[in-house]
């Protein structure tokens, strides 16, 4: 009877929900893993879902609660001079505890905060839709702008600061996409899975193909294709969601392997000349 | 008459959380090459940076020509072992003209960034900010990691320079600088 239920109304706005943050939370993880901040997406989405926790537990909306959270350690991690995986660690372990503590506080506290752990897009309305159609058009907006500054800050780290260029739009615009990615994230699909998204796709696509474009459209093939499989398999399977999501993620890092077959013939070879007739002088650069 | 500077250091002290260099002083014009020696530990890195602006100036001044746009090739830069990145879209990122490179970097332009040795990528950054639009042009050690092909495809490229062009450029070998430069400043130890 299962796979009746695949087709019934009431699953098209979970499914499209689900959809729309698939594409998104793949391609706002490529910008975390060119920027070595994937770790960052999972203590965000726990700390997320430590505020949805608040949120409920003092009848307030969970979105705002999940929102205000993750801001809040966005701005306390933007003060620090360096950041590194420990603070990232430290937020990990800050979200859950208090997610779990705020829940043996709650009635049915156990039950609401697995939800943001584990995930409850059967449960989604459609204000979640909105936000993560919303969420995937400001993404897929921004990236022509957003993609190469990332990659010069990346490779040419003064580059904008050498020439004057302001380099708050971007950061700004960089920190509310991963923000809004680990909120809607973990308030829709719950924060390992929102976390599997972010992380998983890019860090097979990234090895999968060459070229910048090819990969990141390699991680949202990866991405989608896994939540499209596991929706259907979740539901004629009757499994929960969230961890049928991210087991069949792990599942498709088998792909990294494939890859590393294949890169063995360009591995990196020791300096050397590069062997090819000069047959021009270099260009004069002008 | 002399053409204005591209830029202007005046009595220029340096560093992060204390100074690691200066008093110093020089002028880069268009269509010089302006080399710093001196020991490890001397503060030249130090010194390119403050100039972008991501190391602190203590005392003294800095004097940019109005507009003028920089690229700094740094030294020992990371190459990511993950990045699918093609050396040619490395190579567009400040600008460069992917359609006529020089032609000893071709092979690299098709290869993605983890095939690539040390010694390529840095070649790769390197030409990528000697083949940008910028007037001013810093480069922090590009020898280092360079074979003698290399270093005679940098050769090439900086006389070649545009004259209304500039390059400062950081080397501890003064063999180097000796061949290139138009004007030397040994940064004392």
């Amino acid at each position: 009877m299962n796979d009746w239920l695949l087709f019934d109304p009431m699953f098209r706005v979970p499914f499209f929900t689900g959809l729309a943050l698939a594409v998104a939370l793949s391609l706002i993880g490529a910008l975390l893993r060119l920027r070595a901040e994937w770790l960052a997406a999972l203590g965000l989405s726990q700390v997320a879902a430590a505020g949805a926790m608040l949120a409920v537990w003092l009848s307030g909306p969970a979105l705002l609660g999940a929102s205000l959270a993750a801001v809040g350690a966005m701005a306390l991690r933007s003060m620090l001079q360096r950041v590194g995986n420990s603070h990232h660690a430290l937020m990990i372990l800050i979200g859950w505890s208090a997610t779990l503590i705020i829940g043996a506080h709650m009635d049915h506290g156990q039950v609401v905060s697995e939800t943001f752990l584990r995930g409850q897009l059967y449960f989604t309305r459609h204000e979640h839709l909105i936000g993560a159609v919303g969420l995937l058009v400001v993404a897929l907006g921004l990236y022509p702008w957003l993609t190469p500054r990332l990659l010069v800050t990346r490779f040419f780290p003064d580059y904008h600061a050498a020439n004057g260029i302001p380099v708050w739009p971007h950061r700004l615009s960089y920190a509310l996409l991963v923000i809004g990615a680990t909120v809607l994230g973990t308030i829709s699909v719950g924060a390992f899975p929102a976390f599997a998204l972010l992380f998983v796709p890019p860090w097979i696509g990234f090895v999968l193909v060459d070229g910048w474009t090819r990969s990141v459209l390699a991680a949202v093939g990866i991405g989608v294709t896994a939540y499209v499989a596991s929706f259907v398999l979740a539901m004629v399977l009757d499994q929960p969601f969230g961890p049928v999501l991210t087991a069949l993620l792990v599942g498709l890092a088998a792909l990294r392997f494939v890859s590393t077959v294949r890169r063995r013939g360009g591995e990196a070879q020791p300096d050397g000349p590069i062997t090819e007739t000069r047959s021009a002088p270099p260009s004069p650069a002008s | 008459m002399a053409s204005d500077p591209l830029i202007s250091v005046d009595q220029l002290v340096a560093g992060y959380t204390r100074p690691v260099v200066g008093p110093v002083s020089f002028a880069v014009r268009p269509g010089e090459i302006c080399g710093l020696g001196g020991a490890n530990g001397t503060g030249k890195s130090t010194l390119l940076k403050a100039i972008t602006g991501i190391a602190r100036s203590f005392s003294g001044r800095i004097q940019r020509l109005p507009g003028l746009t920089l690229a700094h090739q740094w030294q020992r830069p990371e190459l990511p072992p993950e990045l699918a990145l093609l050396g040619r879209e490395l190579y567009a990122l400040l600008g460069a003209d992917p359609q006529s490179p020089p032609a000893f970097i071709k092979p690299l332009l098709e290869k993605p960034l983890y095939a690539m040795s040390g010694g390529q990528f840095q070649l790769l950054q390197t030409f990528a900010c000697l083949c940008s639009p910028a007037r001013l042009v810093l480069m922090d050690e590009p020898t280092n990691n360079l074979d003698g092909q290399a270093l005679e495809a940098l050769s090439t490229i900086l006389h070649a320079l545009a004259p209304d062009r500039a390059v400062l450029l950081v080397s501890h070998e003064s063999t180097f600088l000796e061949r290139h430069c138009t004007s030397i400043l040994e940064m004392p130890r």
